[in-house]
């Protein structure tokens, strides 16, 4: 019984080997097998020796094999049914637990498992229950309600919820990533939306976050990976897309064809997306060795090392965020012993109330230091020390303005309101019988009379009087238009001059809204000579040397004049100064990497200073730059705590969605804001129809992401006719601004 | 009384329908490789969303525009004389020509010979409880319609009023619509023949079901 329960041991590690090589080192397979076989049908006598030196056999042949391990293949391991997942993390991590998000399929998302856990440790004869939030993707092993571990909207809005809850009982939260990817349903509250949420609300999380990477795919990661410390399995991937995603994008396959397997191991390898690249680029603090080609549930030695790493980086952020004292200082240097066992010390988890916000800083930081290297600055030492020099005496300028003067001003302000209120109610009575007499014997005023009885007159807001500033040069083109709309509306054609000048772009009969440059919305929606561009200088590279990719930023440079898809500018609408960033289609299909995120950063970190409004113009985004890897998706976390910081310090955020856009951006630093509105006819998603058509294998209609279906779930609060832009920017600012249209 | 059989006969001898392809408006007209006898398709995919084949492309004022085929078919007859001329708006092209599925031969026998009565304002329709019953449990067939007769309820805005039938006596064949959907003003509601046609059309749609042959 023994021999046949270790014989199908050694089938299932050979099964494991054959699966997550596929069909590479057929010779040192064949051998395993061919010795297995032999195992299988020797005599009873001898099958004991032949057992030992058969294991030892495939100990060698996995050292052996563990050195040839491509990142497709640990992309495969990560996948592998037979890969430790979060329930074998429940049993063998922590010494008890409750499943408090649904069991097994019994959840509203199976792909999602929360547990309140706890860890237990000895020191002398005293023991510690130290509990802990416990939220993960659960792959399970090979159950299909299980999605994969790709989590559901409403799977990440119970996680944010339980996080939540965490924050509220002061316990840490170790958060376990083992997803490809956010599945991509659009249903309340919205793959990308919820995502947002998710990294908006980890910004601020006032209890420390420990993350595990296992498979990181993307936003799906982003939505639990906003953490104090990223810890990654060594045998796991972070990464911005799965190397099959990116293989149909490097390819441009079409719907429904697959790619081959040497391109999506090149892409696979092109990403840098093992646990050495990017511990090397600096987006995890530690990697978690693994046994030989990764972890399975039967390593229970790996259980232990999980055990003292994940206590060990809880007790860290505790005792950094405690503040400096002697016996802190000493725990932190003790915890840097590998040797220590972490179950007989102790470490209090508890945050002081008066450190979390140091602690909610020091993350947030944390997240800004990162890939600051990852683009290309053009400018020179004096102009950057001059931009310096100017941000800090803004900062000091705003500082003596808005947190002393305006604050004692308002004080004032507020008591001279009261006063004057007080001294005309007493004036209004004491006034009343004089006036009423008065009123008696006056003649009646007919200007005054007429004002007051007949209606008002038309205001002319609009300084432009029909006449556009900025013009597309597709209006020099003599032909006619169809509009897309025209089977079913019955629109008749346009002529170019007319559509894409007088028009703007609209239809006239049905309303459809053609594509425009984004520069018809930089030049026809703010004052005339009132914008200064900044940060220009800085230019998207290729931090991964990704192959192509130079040649296909210098084709797009060359092509639309800029040097990354992100515009920065100040400009003034009415007279109003705000900070506008646009992200411009044509370069790159808008996507985000480093460099837009830096500028991105930068632009709301002026207008944070300059306690400006800030307008971000998605005028189309396709998502990450998936060719910069984790140095593209590390930017969803990034901007989106920029905008938390932004808005914490009370600042007016506006989006405008045009033409499409999907992807991170709209998962993260664009789907957090609270005001967001989008131009008729565009698309706002999370993925487009063959990205969901090749995850899910549903088709969706044709309107699925149209604006119209995002603002009846919620995600945006209105539709703009790109005519009235320039007034309802006006108009969102001074609603939603208040008197003070940017600073509360 | 209209001879079911007859019917089947004529729609036999010619088990297609000729659509004439014809230009929407003026231009000049560039056919793409298609030639007479080719195959061709409507729009695909689960909405639709993918245009059927293309058989020309017209321009007007720098503007091309496609012509795609609107029904599965054979291509029929194309006008290539016009191919890289001038044409005026409904100019025919070309002929297509589209074999009549078994469902669309069931439904011109069916509107033929059913008395159909239609929705006067779209609403959603249900049966008054009575008839409701009897047509869930022993099927619509059972159920005898005389004019004048009280048998829909019309529902809509949360109000619902009685609705009469008008017409000639006989059985309900057919139902055209379902539990909570909306029917469009003037869409069938109900098919009535009278009861000793009901064998005659059971044994025409039953041969259509088993012998006829799609040619697409």
């Amino acid at each position: 019984m023994e021999l046949t329960k270790k014989i199908q041991h050694l089938t299932d590690r050979l099964n494991y080997i054959k699966d997550i090589f596929a069909g590479k080192h057929q010779e040192d397979i064949t051998l395993l097998e061919n010795r297995l076989n032999e195992l299988k049908e020797c005599a009873p006598q001898n099958a004991e020796e032949m057992m030992t030196a058969l294991d030892e056999l495939f100990i060698f042949m996995e050292k052996k094999l563990e050195a040839k391990l491509t990142p497709m293949d640990k992309v495969r391991i990560v996948r592998h049914p037979q890969r430790i997942c979060l329930k074998d993390i429940l049993e063998n991590v922590y010494d008890n637990y409750t499943e408090i998000g649904g069991q097994d399929e019994h959840t509203n998302d199976p792909a999602v498992l929360i547990a309140r856990a706890y860890i237990t440790r000895r020191y002398g004869k005293k023991t510690y229950h130290q509990s802990v939030m416990v939220i993960g993707h659960e792959k399970g092993h090979g159950e299909e309600f299980r999605n994969g571990g790709s989590a559901k909207p409403w799977g990440n809005a119970k996680a944010l919820h339980y996080m939540h809850v965490a924050e509220t009982e002061g316990i840490p939260i170790h958060s376990f990533i083992f997803t490809p990817g956010g599945d991509p349903v659009e249903e309340y509250p919205g793959a990308a939306q919820q995502i947002a949420k998710n990294i908006y609300e980890m910004a601020g999380l006032s209890v420390p976050i420990v993350a595990v990477i296992s498979e990181g795919g993307s936003g799906g990661a982003e939505a639990f990976g906003l953490a104090d410390k990223r810890l990654m399995l060594s045998h796991g991937y972070y990464s911005v897309i799965s190397p099959e995603g990116a293989a149909a994008i490097e390819g441009r396959l079409k719907r429904g064809e697959r790619a081959s397997a040497e391109l999506t191991e090149r892409c696979a390898k092109n990403l840098h997306l093992t646990a050495q690249n990017n511990l090397s680029f600096g987006y995890i603090d530690k990697i978690v060795q693994e046994p030989l080609l990764g972890a399975r549930p039967y390593h229970y030695d790996f259980f232990r090392t999980l055990r003292q790493e994940v206590i060990r980086a809880t007790d860290e952020i505790m005792l950094k965020s405690n503040g400096f004292s002697i016996f802190n200082f000493n725990k932190l240097h003790r915890l840097q012993n590998p040797s220590v066992n972490l179950d007989e010390t102790y470490v209090r988890w508890h945050i002081k109330r008066s450190m979390r916000s140091d602690l909610i800083e020091e993350r947030q930081h944390k997240f800004l230091r990162m890939s600051r290297k990852s683009y290309i600055n053009r400018q020179s030492i004096l102009g950057a020390l001059a931009d310096t020099w100017a941000e800090q005496w803004r900062e000091v300028y705003n500082r003596l303005v808005y947190d002393i003067y305006h604050r004692q001003r308002k004080n004032y302000q507020r008591l001279r309101e009261e006063i004057e209120a007080e001294w005309m109610s007493f004036k209004h009575k004491t006034s009343k019988p004089f006036k009423n007499a008065y009123n008696k014997v006056r003649r009646i005023d007919t200007v005054a009379e007429e004002e007051l009885t007949t209606l008002s007159k038309w205001e002319e807001e609009d300084s432009r009087k029909n006449a556009w500033k900025w013009v597309s040069p597709r209006a020099k083109e003599d032909r006619a238009v169809t509009c897309t709309n025209s089977a079913t509306h019955g629109c008749i054609d346009l002529w170019a001059p007319d559509l894409y000048n007088e028009f703007a772009g609209v239809c006239i009969n049905c309303g459809h809204h053609f594509k425009m440059e984004y520069q018809w919305f930089m030049y026809n929606c703010f004052d005339e000579n009132s914008i200064y561009e900044f940060n220009n200088e800085w230019e998207a590279g290729n931090p991964l040397k990704f192959p192509t990719l130079d040649e296909r930023l210098k084709e797009a440079r060359e092509k639309t004049k800029l040097k990354s898809a992100c515009i920065t500018y100040e400009a003034s609408l009415d007279g109003i100064r705000c900070i506008v960033a646009i992200l411009a289609a044509p370069f790159r299909g808008g996507s985000v990497g480093a460099a837009e995120g830096a500028k991105l950063i930068s632009a709301i970190d002026r207008a944070r200073r300059k306690r400006y409004p800030l307008i971000i113009y998605s005028h189309g985004t396709a998502g990450i730059r998936i060719q910069e890897g984790t140095h593209g998706v590390i930017q969803m976390p990034r901007v989106t705590i920029a905008i938390r910081r932004y808005l914490r310090a009370g600042g007016l955020y506006l989006v405008l969605y045009d033409t499409n856009s999907f992807g991170g951006p709209v998962a993260s630093f664009l789907g957090c804001a609270h005001y967001q509105f989008a131009m008729r006819s565009s698309n706002i998603g999370f993925a487009g129809p063959a990205v969901i058509k090749n995850t899910t294998g549903i088709d969706v209609p044709p309107d699925h992401h149209n604006c119209y279906k995002a603002l009846s779930r919620g995600h945006i609060q209105g539709v703009w006719d790109r005519r009235d832009t320039r007034t309802n920017l006006k108009q969102a600012l001074l609603t939603m601004g208040g008197r003070n249209l940017y600073y509360r | 009384m209209l001879d079911i059989t007859a019917l089947l006969e004529e729609i036999k001898q010619h088990p297609y329908t000729d659509l004439s392809i014809k230009t929407p408006h003026t231009g000049k007209i560039e056919f793409s490789n298609l030639k007479e006898g080719d195959k061709v398709t409507d729009a695909t995919g689960e909405f639709k969303e993918f245009p059927g084949t293309k058989i020309a492309v017209i321009t007007r004022e720098n503007n091309p525009r496609f012509i795609h085929a609107c029904q599965k078919g054979i291509i029929q007859k194309l006008h290539k004389e016009y191919d890289n001329g001038f044409v005026e708006a409904g100019v025919e092209i070309g002929i297509l020509r589209h074999f009549l599925t078994k469902e669309e031969v069931i439904n011109t026998i069916l509107q033929k010979t059913l008395h159909l009565f239609l929705a006067p304002e779209r609403a959603k329709y249900y049966f008054i409880p009575d008839i409701d019953t009897k047509v869930k449990v022993y099927g619509s067939r059972s159920v005898t319609v005389t004019d004048g007769m009280e048998l829909f309820i019309v529902s809509r805005m949360k109000r619902e009023v009685p609705l009469r039938y008008t017409g000639p006596n006989g059985i309900i064949y057919q139902v055209y619509f379902s539990h909570n959907q909306n029917v469009d003003v003037n869409q069938p509601l109900i098919g009535v023949c009278s009861p000793d046609q009901v064998e005659t059309i059971e044994d025409v749609v039953s041969r259509v079901n088993h012998e006829w042959k799609e040619q697409n």
